[in-house]
């Protein structure tokens, strides 16, 4: 079981509490976790990553183990400690603005 | 009985305010989509119980909220709430939040670049819903004015969005350009005697026309004069700020500008200054009394560079000639010290007799007069910055 973090915008969109758990079947990708977090709310489509290209939005990071996984490739396996839900993915928003 | 329903667009989010015929007591509703920006609400002609907002952040993006009962409940059209996130073959319902620019060889041409700050060439990108015009006559047909400017349509009642590349494609798009807001696609009006036609306006590039239901469409801007671009009286460039049009005579527009305040009597084949003895012909509003076509509604704003009263004193200017002669609207309205500005989609009229205005302001109030300007008062006075103001009169 994968668990993601959403900032409170996000959970309020697709009216979840703080964690969101997921079952992956496959190896444990950033793009694997965001494709079955869309499939499961449509909500978040375009709000983490751009619609088409599929970039993530430029003031959003996501973070893990404490490790900032923002840059990696989507494809890169993530942490053992997420794939085994010992540790949430989490997805951050940017804090600016002042 | 009849009342109305005012629907405010704001920084933090959005507020419902409601009365009855009289317009003495108002019921605040809110915050809606709390934290969000909301640049515009608005409700359905053709079912007062039908509302579209835009919600949109930096951080999340675009997203598109409906209401079908008069706002107390919302949901994302595409993924209605407790229903099922796919369709019975297992497809997903539609994106009601994606907005993808026309690049088909059949109509969308080579729409890959406008003119950026500096004159250079930039490609279109989608940044957020400025505005929301539902169809006069179906619920579930709605028009989405996007930064950057381009002119979108859903008639799935904003599950899916589709472009109407004709306007991004007629040819002058590479000599658009942003204005301080971002090039925002701002204003649509639907002419009610003639479904075929429609306006749209863009900061910075100008006016424009549909006579075909928006695949065919061409500038409108002679006799606009703009002194900061290269050429004053160019084909496009023009920072329009605000049209307005009543419904009785369609062929009349009238313009709020950058600077100057313009009208037409031909559907925008021409245009000639009306600005008069305003204190300031800058500004961003325009309205027109529901039941006088020649009576019409600005609030002057100091400069481009002063986004406030001129003298600290929050004035309505009204004309009941179609332009030219002004005369200030002050009673309730802060005379003294008062540096808020009122942006271009948040001024709105209702239908009622006598006719009630409403203009909402970055400082957070919203005030609304029932005597077609007489007087004003404050209906909230607290709120986050406004960004939008829409009236619908109920009966």
């Amino acid at each position: 079981m994968i668990r993601v973090v959403l900032p409170a915008h996000l959970r309020t969109l697709a009216r979840v509490d703080r964690e969101v758990s997921l079952e992956i079947e496959g190896e444990v990708t950033l793009r694997a976790v965001l494709d079955a977090l869309e499939a499961r709310h449509p909500a978040l489509r375009g709000t983490i990553r751009q619609h088409v290209t599929l970039e993530r939005r430029p003031f959003l990071r996501f973070f893990a183990c404490e490790e900032d996984l923002s840059l990696q490739s989507p494809d890169a396996p993530l942490p053992q400690a997420v794939a085994t839900g010992a540790e949430p993915l989490m997805i951050v928003g940017a804090i600016a603005g002042g | 009985m009849s009342g109305v329903r005012v629907l405010v667009g704001t920084r933090k989010g959005a507020f419902l305010l409601t009365s009855d015929g009289t317009r003495r007591r108002w019921d605040v509703s809110g915050p809606l989509f709390a934290g969000w920006e909301v640049y515009h609400v608005k409700g359905s002609p053709a079912d007062p119980n039908r509302l579209y907002a835009s919600q949109t952040s930096g951080w999340f993006g675009q997203i598109i909220q409906r209401s079908d009962d008069g706002g107390r409940k919302w949901h994302q059209p595409g993924t209605p709430a407790g229903e099922p996130t796919t369709t019975p073959d297992g497809m997903p319902k539609g994106e009601s939040n994606k907005f993808v620019y026309d690049t088909s060889s059949e109509t969308g041409k080579a729409l890959t670049t406008h003119q950026w700050y500096d004159g250079s060439q930039r490609p279109w990108e989608f940044k957020r819903v400025w505005h929301l015009e539902p169809s006069l006559t179906d619920p579930d047909t709605v028009y989405a004015g996007v930064e950057d400017a381009a002119l979108f349509r859903s008639t799935d009642a904003g599950q899916t969005w589709r472009e109407l590349a004709g306007l991004r494609g007629h040819g002058t798009g590479p000599r658009w350009q942003p204005g301080a807001g971002g090039m925002c696609l701002h204003t649509i009006l639907l002419d009610p005697s003639d479904r075929a036609r429609m306006y749209v306006a863009i900061s910075a590039a100008g006016a424009f026309r549909s006579d075909d239901g928006g695949r065919a469409w061409k500038p409108i801007n002679r006799g606009l004069r703009s002194q900061h671009i290269p050429e004053p009286t160019a084909e496009v460039g023009h920072c329009v700020h605000r049209i307005a049009m009543h419904r009785s005579r369609p062929n009349v527009l009238f313009m709020q500008k950058h600077w100057d305040v313009m009208r037409s009597d031909d559907a925008g084949e021409s245009w000639r200054e009306v600005s008069g003895n305003l204190p300031s012909d800058f500004g961003f509003v325009i309205d027109v009394h529901a039941h006088e076509p020649e009576t019409i509604y600005v609030v002057p704003i100091k400069s481009d560079s002063e986004h406030f009263p001129p003298e600290g004193r929050l004035r309505v200017y009204r004309s009941r000639s179609g332009g030219s002669e002004w005369e200030p609207l002050t009673e309730g309205l802060p005379q003294s010290d008062c540096y808020v500005n009122v942006l271009r989609d948040a001024m709105a009229v209702d239908s009622l007799d006598p006719c009630g205005v409403y203009f909402g302001t970055t400082g957070g109030q919203v005030y609304a007069t029932a005597n077609a300007g007489q007087s004003w008062a404050p209906i909230v006075r607290d709120l986050p910055a406004v960004l939008s103001v829409e009236v619908q009169t109920l009966r």
